[in-house]
């Protein structure tokens, strides 16, 4: 070959060197960037850290009492379903293939546990419980489920069973303390759903029973379970958003389920509810087909806003922070869109005071507005963004991250730290486009593994510390703070004034 | 095919243009441990949308796609730079641009998570790219200027 052929077939090699320069330059100055930051944040990119669980040899039997919507939910956390519910949800996987209900759930963990009663106060509901209990293979209807579970009229013959060993509390607020504190006096454990209590004085009363019979309590904040909370936990600990100072925590809802217009179900009414028992001594209204499905409308059977959405977001928040009880509280707000006759208010906020932290923890919610602004910790130095990813905003008047701003280190437009739950790293400078993604929750995590119920997870750790005798994450000390918070929120708005939590005396005055 | 200077010289630079840009999209993946094609997949839209979802929903699939992704922009990158199986890089290019655009047709009434960078009516950058690279595939240059020159022989 002569060179003039040789000159001309690699003429354009000196490109791939000028391409060669380009790239080291700019890989270069990246690498920098994402050293010196994540080395400076002093964070790490594993995911956090989950323990294992102990050995499953021993079966562990349950009772639900409650199978409501979110009592079945907590049953099928537990590993039985409906095979009606299963059925539905295999026609329509095959209707549409990025349907993966099913599949998911047939993934879910075998816990060993047994369903062995049932027990609620409305007849269609206690036989769709019962077949759930038959049902461990997870079958749809086609598999002839047979019922297993004994059905108890009430919950106190169901807590006289030997054959059980702990329960699962679904049902309406009002009920929530006295059957935990007959579950615990009976030796049972108990998982119970939030809002943990509807008055002060059982709060009390609740606390101590669980304590005195040291039974294995959780709370049913299934957020406890949520990566990135975790995660979050780990950000404020390392100081990233430095004083933090006010903190903003939301609802948005705008569907009559939304606000608690459940469905009312045709076939309902006196000859198959239950209606003394389910009012218990809480309440001597008659029968309503209405205040059945719809409770958390009144005052008799629940706190509205305050117990089942203000719980979680402070919850969370509780979680990260370890905030407690607030010194102060004071809460406002109205019946302003669905005036339907009830009395607890659709658009509700309050205002806690951390004068020892030195910050305020602000609430407040819509039943009728969907715009969604997300859980905000604001710090002097950066803002931490959290709903099922998290991303950490650098202030641009921050002290600390001042000289790294300068240097262009830290771009003040940027997110300083973006953790994504099922990626395998968390990036220190992520690109606009994966923190686009993450706030919209399209999925990550197919390929790490799939996705888990963190009803489930709540459940399991649970199930997993009666078996160790470890403490669950939302024990009975949480459980407190959640409900004498939720408390003085809801002692405010209703004797309109302001309430303070006196620690001596443990006492809100 | 007898170039003059001028066109023979824009047709070069074209061709290296558009290497430089599939060789950088791919080692930037290659790079990259937690790059998918996962998001760009289940952002797909209009009548192939489905087939696009597939292969995201399957990791075991989902992996076959990244890795032929990544190392096809990088070969087409190195071919069309070096000239070296120009023409094959060039049609390979042109497959996988019209792999990107039928995903994420820039069509009326069809809205996207991931943001464009500009603003389009059903013709886009890569729907451009894609006709370049037709032209360089109809005006090849490899054996003018390129490593086929030294194995294929040249050809003025």
């Amino acid at each position: 070959m002569d060179r003039r052929n040789m000159l001309k077939g690699l003429a354009t090699v000196p490109f791939l060197g000028a391409f060669a320069i380009g790239w080291w330059r700019k890989r270069k100055k990246e690498h920098y960037k994402q050293h010196s930051l994540l080395k400076e944040l002093n964070m790490d990119a594993s995911a956090p850290e989950i323990p294992p669980s102990p050995s499953r040899d021993k079966t562990i039997r349950l009772g639900i009492i409650g199978y409501g919507g979110r009592g079945a939910h907590l049953v099928r956390g537990a590993g039985f379903a409906n095979p009606e519910l299963i059925q539905a949800w295999k026609k329509a996987a095959m209707v549409n293939p990025d349907d993966k209900r099913y599949e998911d759930f047939l993934a879910q963990e075998d816990l060993n546990v047994a369903l062995n009663g049932v027990c609620d106060v409305y007849d269609v509901r206690a036989e769709r419980g019962l077949l759930a209990s038959g049902n461990a293979a997870r079958e749809g209807t086609d598999a002839g489920v047979k019922p297993k579970a004994r059905r108890y009229r009430t919950y106190q013959d169901l807590l006289k069973a030997d054959d059980i060993d702990a329960v699962i509390i679904g049902t309406p607020d009002h009920w929530h303390a006295q059957m935990t504190i007959d579950a615990a006096r009976a030796g049972k454990h108990v998982y119970v759903e939030k809002g943990m209590t509807r008055t002060l004085d059982e709060t009390y009363t609740m606390v101590d029973a669980v304590k005195e019979n040291g039974i294995c309590f959780q709370l049913g904040h299934q957020g406890r379970q949520t990566e990135s909370y975790l995660k979050a936990r780990e950000v404020v600990k390392k100081d990233l958003l430095g004083n933090i100072n006010l903190i903003e925590v939301c609802t948005n809802r705008n569907t009559p389920n939304g606000a608690w217009q459940y469905k009312i179900d045709e076939e309902a009414g006196p000859h198959n509810i239950d209606w003394e028992q389910f009012s218990g001594p809480y309440s001597d209204h008659p029968f309503s087909l209405e205040r059945f499905f719809r409770w958390r409308c009144w005052w008799d059977y629940g706190t509205g806003l305050s117990g089942d959405l203000f719980t979680h977001e402070y919850d969370a928040i509780n979680q990260i922070l370890d905030l407690g009880i607030p010194h102060s509280a004071v809460s406002s707000g109205g019946v302003y869109h669905f005036k339907d006759g009830r009395e607890v208010p659709d658009v509700w906020q309050v205002t806690c005071e951390y004068p020892e932290r030195d910050l305020t923890l602000l609430y407040s919610a819509s039943l009728a507005s969907s715009r969604n602004r997300g859980k905000v910790i604001m710090g002097h130095d950066a803002h931490l963004e959290l709903g099922s990813s998290l991303t950490v905003w650098p202030d641009r008047n921050s002290t600390r991250y001042a000289e790294m701003m300068k240097r262009g280190v830290i771009d003040p437009a940027k997110p300083l730290f973006n953790y994504i739950p099922g990626k395998k790293n968390v990036d220190a400078v992520s690109s606009a486009t994966e923190a686009y993604f993450a706030g919209r929750g399209l999925l990550y995590t197919y390929r790490g593994g799939r996705r888990v119920d963190t009803t489930h997870l709540h459940v399991k750790e649970w199930i997993d510390c009666i078996r160790s005798g470890k403490q669950p994450s939302c024990n009975i000390d949480q459980g407190f703070q959640e409900a004498i918070t939720a408390q003085m929120a809801i002692i405010s708005y209703r004797e309109d004034r302001k309430v303070f939590w006196d620690t001596k005396q443990q006492k809100i005055i | 095919m007898k170039y003059s200077k001028w066109q023979f010289t824009a047709l070069l630079l074209l061709r290296i243009l558009i290497g430089w840009h599939f060789l950088y999209e791919g080692l930037v993946k290659l790079v990259n441990p937690d790059w998918s094609s996962i998001g760009y997949l289940l952002d797909s839209k209009w009548i192939l949308a489905g087939f696009f979802h597939s292969l995201a929903a399957n990791p075991g699939v989902l992996n076959v796609v990244d890795f032929l992704n990544m190392w096809g922009l990088i070969l087409v990158g190195l071919g069309l730079i070096l000239g070296i199986f120009t023409q094959i890089s060039a049609i390979g290019g042109l497959v996988l641009l019209g792999f990107y655009y039928l995903s994420h047709p820039p069509f009326l009434n069809l809205e996207y998570v991931l943001p464009s960078e500009g603003s389009y009516l059903i013709v886009n950058k890569t729907l451009i790219e894609l006709v370049c690279l037709w032209v360089l595939w109809l005006f090849p240059t490899g054996r003018i200027i390129g490593i086929d020159r030294i194995i294929f022989g040249a050809k003025e």
